[in-house]
């Protein structure tokens, strides 16, 4: 209880440090300074003393947006052990919860950028919708997968123990990479779409948040960066879960495989370019066939 | 560890099949029907079926020859000669294809776990495997446009059969496989040809803008 507890106080307090280790990584790889590991921090800190300001022909829809989605982020952080110790929430069928949870924050954030009543949200508004409704499938029969080997159906003892994979090691692999997809894909980094942009042809995430301001653009920052910790969390708990040990190595061995992930996802931002809007929904729909296939191969 | 090797190198096939229903460029689908080639001569060697040793090296030797050097060699070549880089508009569309190759997974893996097959295959996804490269291939064949592309498709189909039969028959006789090698290796060399005097003739290889000649007004 008390390490679940510590485990989402360091979700909630460190998940901006991701953002802030990805733009360093990418600095580095550009010959660039590039900008403070906390940079997130303070930009949150700024804006949270700020005011909001909100256009008249918005509706309530716009204000609930960035508060919903900041609130069913942080409830799914709640769900989703690390470091091999089981969450604070757990209950039998909670995968279910996350995405569905995950799915509310994004259903309420294109339903602010629709209010707007600008076609250049409803545009971005309208490939998140597209491009989401590809990457779930995927999460959902990943997760399900690793319920059908472990023979569990809550996360907590779906990700903390390692799983008896034995021969069909090639199906874990495919759950690894069809998760890392959705990771980038529902974080919105390259190559799915490129968060440093702002060209308003490419852009899918950035462009529906471009109306909110002050504490609203905190709240949607903030739980951006939540929502890359829990999808990390989630990945290290499948391809490596330190369940077994002493809690407190285990929690250190998690805290620096998801701060390795950052790099990663830093590595391959700058090695990579943007995929073609048209290549994004072939990559996706890949990432689900692959899922599905380590959901047929894993038949206990 | 002789199992994990056969799931691991059935898997990649798999994937290699997925990777070919969903790229639109038609070098990367050559070199993908290379890598088949390469990955179904491996198997073949882990497949030990009891028969005589010489035998089985000879055909896994042959066929990755064959169908990793020789084929993509003859197809680039006919590639290139067709200047054609990309399959542009297929009749179904590449998501499509690859939600189509997601279904056509399952009732493999259905199939093959309802079939009453022969012991001793090796492992439980070899059958659904092949079977699945022998849809993939059906699929190919109908659903692009290129003569490239269908005959890419072909070759994926002959690979299912391949395996299927290096999976379930004991001891296959030498003489027939061969005979199987060299006569994929006689129609892959002629639609190379074809191929080039598809592009020499209309300036396209699309086949299905073939089907509209006629010699005499109706």
């Amino acid at each position: 209880m008390i390490m679940a507890t510590l485990h989402l106080f360091m979700a909630l307090t460190l998940s901006p440090l991701l953002l802030g280790i990805i733009n360093r990584t990418k600095a580095l790889f550009a010959g660039r300074t590039g900008q403070p590991l906390l940079q997130l921090y303070y930009d949150l800190a700024k804006l949270l003393r700020k005011g909001a300001v909100y256009s008249r022909t918005t509706t309530w829809v716009f204000r609930a947006g960035p508060v919903i989605g900041l609130a069913s982020v942080l409830m799914a952080s709640a769900l989703v052990p690390f470091g091999g110790r089981p969450s604070l929430l757990s209950f039998p069928g909670d995968f279910l919860v996350l995405a569905c949870l995950l799915g509310l924050a994004r259903f309420f954030t294109i339903l602010a950028a629709l209010d707007t009543g600008s076609s250049f949200e409803g545009m971005g508004a309208s490939r998140e919708a597209a491009f989401s409704a590809l990457a779930e499938p995927a999460l959902l029969l990943s997760l399900a997968a690793v319920a059908l080997r472990s023979g569990r159906l809550s996360l907590s003892s779906m990700l903390v123990s390692p799983l008896a994979w034995g021969h069909l090691a090639p199906a874990l692999w495919l759950v690894a990479a069809a998760v890392f997809v959705v990771l980038l894909a529902e974080n919105a980094r390259v190559p799915v779409d490129d968060p440093a942009t702002h060209l308003e042809l490419t852009m899918i995430h950035e462009v529906m948040v471009l109306d909110h301001s002050g504490p609203d653009l905190a709240f949607i920052l903030y739980g951006a960066a939540l929502k890359l910790w829990i999808l990390g969390a989630v990945w290290v708990g499948i391809v490596a879960p330190f369940g077994g040990m002493n809690p407190w190595t285990g929690t250190l061995f998690a805290l620096a495989a998801i701060l390795g992930l950052a790099v990663f996802i830093g590595v391959i931002e700058s090695l990579m370019a943007r995929l073609r809007l048209s290549r994004i929904p072939p990559l996706l729909v890949g990432a689900g066939v692959c899922a599905l296939l380590a959901l047929l191969v894993a038949r206990p | 560890m002789i199992l994990q090797a056969i799931d691991t190198l059935v898997v990649l096939l798999i994937l290699t099949n997925l990777l070919l229903l969903g790229t639109n460029r038609l070098n990367g689908c050559i070199r993908m029907i290379a890598f088949q080639g390469f990955l179904l001569g491996v198997l073949a060697i882990f497949l030990q079926t009891p028969g005589n040793p010489v035998h089985i090296f000879l055909l896994a030797a042959g066929s990755m020859i064959l169908k990793g050097v020789v084929f993509p060699w003859l197809l680039s070549r006919a590639l290139r000669e067709a200047h054609v880089r990309r399959e542009v508009d297929p009749f179904v569309g590449f998501t499509l294809s690859l939600i189509a190759g997601g279904a056509a997974l399952a009732v493999a893996v259905s199939l093959g776990a309802r079939l009453p097959l022969p012991e001793a295959l090796g492992s439980t996804l070899v059958f659904p495997g092949a079977l699945f490269m022998i849809f993939v291939g059906f699929f190919l064949i109908v659903s692009r446009r290129t003569a490239l592309s269908q005959v890419l498709g072909y070759l994926v189909l002959e690979n299912g059969i391949y395996l299927c039969g290096i999976a379930l028959i004991h001891d296959e006789p030498v003489l027939i496989e061969m005979g199987v090698l060299l006569d994929v290796f006689v129609a892959v060399f002629i639609m190379g040809i074809m191929i080039f005097h598809i592009q020499r003739e209309f300036d396209h290889i699309e086949t299905d803008q073939l089907a509209t000649l006629k010699d005499v007004e109706p």
